[in-house]
């Protein structure tokens, strides 16, 4: 509920209050939805990574359906953000893919990486190892993403010269508000999103162990 | 601190002999590094600069290196000797880093083919291309055993690993290409080398959860 | 030495084992049966230590290096000569004297002859017996065999079980489903259903 409401709140004050841009225009609006959702996402993934290092001190098994839903979410929030990236290149300079965006580059080689954490849990039998061996994982990611925004910063100057420059948002007071706002909003979305879906797969687990029970 | 370092020792000396018996893994990589870089040839524009000729020749090694990964557990799953192994009471990591130090020596009996090979066909091998290649392979072997010893558990395991180690290794083609070509090779070597510091300890540390049951 | 209880082993939706409560003291004997398919392998593993219980307690007062498994694999490298791989489980066992002891084994279970020859040369018998001699190599205090005579030949047969008869203080579990053979020296059993 809560997130509907910050969702909505937050979206028409992007729309309707913030000033525009001076450079950009009405297209710098998507940042509103771009960075919150970029940053949820990493957030997300921190939370999956945090959850797989309990699962393996403690070894709590509810762990693990934690650090997979956050990874879930993580991805869900990262192709949106893919997505949001590229309108926004393709409003700001015309093109669907710009490598230099560094933040869009990094997002991709983390997608790359999440997607295949989902093909080896499918292709892991389910049981104490899988949700080791994906906890593991999981923490290799969160390890990746600072090691990769070096490498990419590295590659900057080797394979693609910088040819767009983009100033970071100069945020007014009113920028900076709606900004955040949004930013709650986001995240607000994302734990709704995760609590649900975990709360789901948590029935899914009961109904399957009441169902052996009886069989 | 030797029980530990023996047990190594001996674990890779026994992928070593295995391999020296069977001859199964090293010649396909030596194959396949050649091959490889043969199509490149076919790939790459007349007039291709050495960014170019670098970049494929970091490809094919990531790609040797994964024909390596792939076998490292998966007659160990296969035959049960990795039981074996983990019945044993040395250190699972020791487990780790002895196959770690297999690795490393097949793919360096494929660089010893590959890099002369490409200095053949395209460019010359400086020792800044050398030194990238020798700090690249600490990575790939460090974090392709302990990805391998996972995707060795799963069905689909030929699939699983090169889609499990690719999106790791872009960091060091990064690092590799940049000694290679560029002015200041210094930072990228550093950067590997950094990328291996973390990546090793990691894979050192979390193996004993990947490979029991 | 081992005390379970409320164990059990799920492998995804399959429940394996469930329910299981035992104690073995010191010295023990203990016989476990059961038709294919029950858990008796799996009841083993759980002791190794090669799987972890998804349900109840288990305690086994011994370390990892004091445990000898054989199980359904005899666990031993193909491409290795006998000689070689008892080597290297001599060594990762830190079996004091190890060439000796593993001389003595090879002789007792009839491999001295095969000693350099490569176990993928082996015949199914000899491959056994060589697993059995891994199994042995570090003195174990806890032995777990599963089915130790299905692969067998007579003649390892006839070495195993004066093996077994003379147990010098050691804790037996040893799964069959044949279990006339080794019936008389239990002192306890165990029925999986």
């Amino acid at each position: 509920m809560t997130a509907a409401a910050l969702l909505v709140a937050g979206l028409s004050l992007a729309i309707f209050w913030a000033p525009e841009d001076a450079d950009q225009g009405i297209s710098q609006k998507i940042f509103y939805v771009h960075v919150p959702v970029a940053l949820t996402s990493y957030a997300a993934f921190f939370w999956a990574a945090w959850k797989a290092l309990r699962l393996l001190w403690k070894g709590d098994e509810r762990n693990d359906l934690e650090s997979y839903t956050a990874v879930h979410m993580g991805v869900i929030f990262g192709v949106l953000t893919l997505v949001t990236g590229s309108i926004w290149a393709k409003v700001s300079w015309g093109q669907w893919w710009v490598w230099s965006e560094q933040q869009l580059t990094l997002f991709l080689i983390l997608f790359l990486f999440y997607s295949a954490y989902f093909m080896l849990r499918y292709s892991t039998d389910p049981g104490p190892r899988r949700a080791r061996t994906s906890a593991v994982y999981a923490l290799f990611g969160v390890a990746l993403i600072p090691v990769s925004f070096m490498a990419i910063r590295l590659a900057e100057g080797l394979i693609h010269p910088v040819v767009f420059k983009r100033d970071g948002p100069d945020m007014e007071g009113s920028m900076f508000l709606t900004f955040c706002v949004c930013l709650a909003a986001m995240l607000a979305l994302a734990g709704a999103l995760y609590l649900i879906e975990l709360s789901g797969k948590r029935a899914d687990a009961s109904l399957r162990a009441l169902r052996e029970r009886l069989a | 601190m030797t029980g530990y370092f023996g047990d190594v020792a001996a674990l890779a000396r026994k992928d070593l002999l295995v391999e020296l018996r069977t001859r199964d893994t090293v010649p396909a990589m030596l194959l396949f590094v050649v091959a490889a870089l043969v199509v490149f040839h076919f790939a790459l524009p007349a007039e291709s600069s050495r960014l170019a000729a670098s970049g494929m020749l970091w490809i094919a090694l990531l790609f040797t290196a994964l024909l390596a990964l792939v076998r490292a557990f998966v007659g160990e799953r296969d035959q049960g000797t990795l039981d074996g192994l983990i019945l044993a009471p040395c250190d699972r990591s020791a487990i780790w880093l002895g196959k770690t130090l297999s690795v490393l020596a097949f793919l360096l009996f494929a660089e010893a083919v590959a890099l002369p090979a490409f200095a053949l066909f395209y460019e010359n091998v400086t020792w800044e291309l050398v030194a990238g290649v020798a700090l690249a392979n600490v990575g790939i072997a460090a974090v392709g055993t302990l990805l391998g010893a996972m995707a060795a558990a799963a069905r689909a395991r030929e699939l699983l690993l090169p889609l499990l180690f690719l999106p790791v290794a872009i960091p060091l083609v990064v690092g590799g290409v940049g000694a290679t070509v560029d002015d200041d090779p210094g930072r990228y070597l550093a950067f590997l080398a950094l990328y291996d510091l973390i990546f090793a300890i990691l894979s050192w540390a979390s193996f004993e959860y990947v490979v029991t049951e | 030495m081992i005390s379970a209880s409320g164990l059990g082993r799920r492998f995804g939706e399959r429940r394996v084992l469930s329910g299981v409560d035992f104690g073995l003291e010191r010295g023990g004997f203990l016989l476990v049966t059961g038709p294919n398919g029950s858990g008796k392998t799996t009841l083993l593993r759980l002791l190794a230590g090669l799987l972890a219980p998804t349900e109840g307690a288990l305690e086994i007062q011994t370390d990892r290096g004091r445990i000898g498994f054989l199980g359904h694999e005899p666990l031993v490298y193909r491409e290795l000569t006998a000689l070689e791989n008892l080597d290297l489980f001599g060594r990762l066992y830190r079996v004091p004297e190890r060439r000796e002891r593993t001389g003595m084994l090879l002789e007792r279970f009839g491999l001295w002859d095969a000693r350099g020859e490569v176990a993928s040369t082996f015949s199914r018998g000899m491959l056994q017996r060589l697993a059995i001699c891994r199994t042995l190599l570090h003195d174990p205090e806890l032995l777990l065999l599963d089915e130790p005579f299905s692969a067998l030949d007579a003649h390892g047969t006839e070495l195993l079980q004066a093996e077994l008869a003379d147990a010098a203080g050691r804790t037996l579990v040893v799964a069959s489903h044949q279990p006339e053979r080794i019936d008389p020296h239990a002192t306890q059993r165990l029925a999986l259903a």
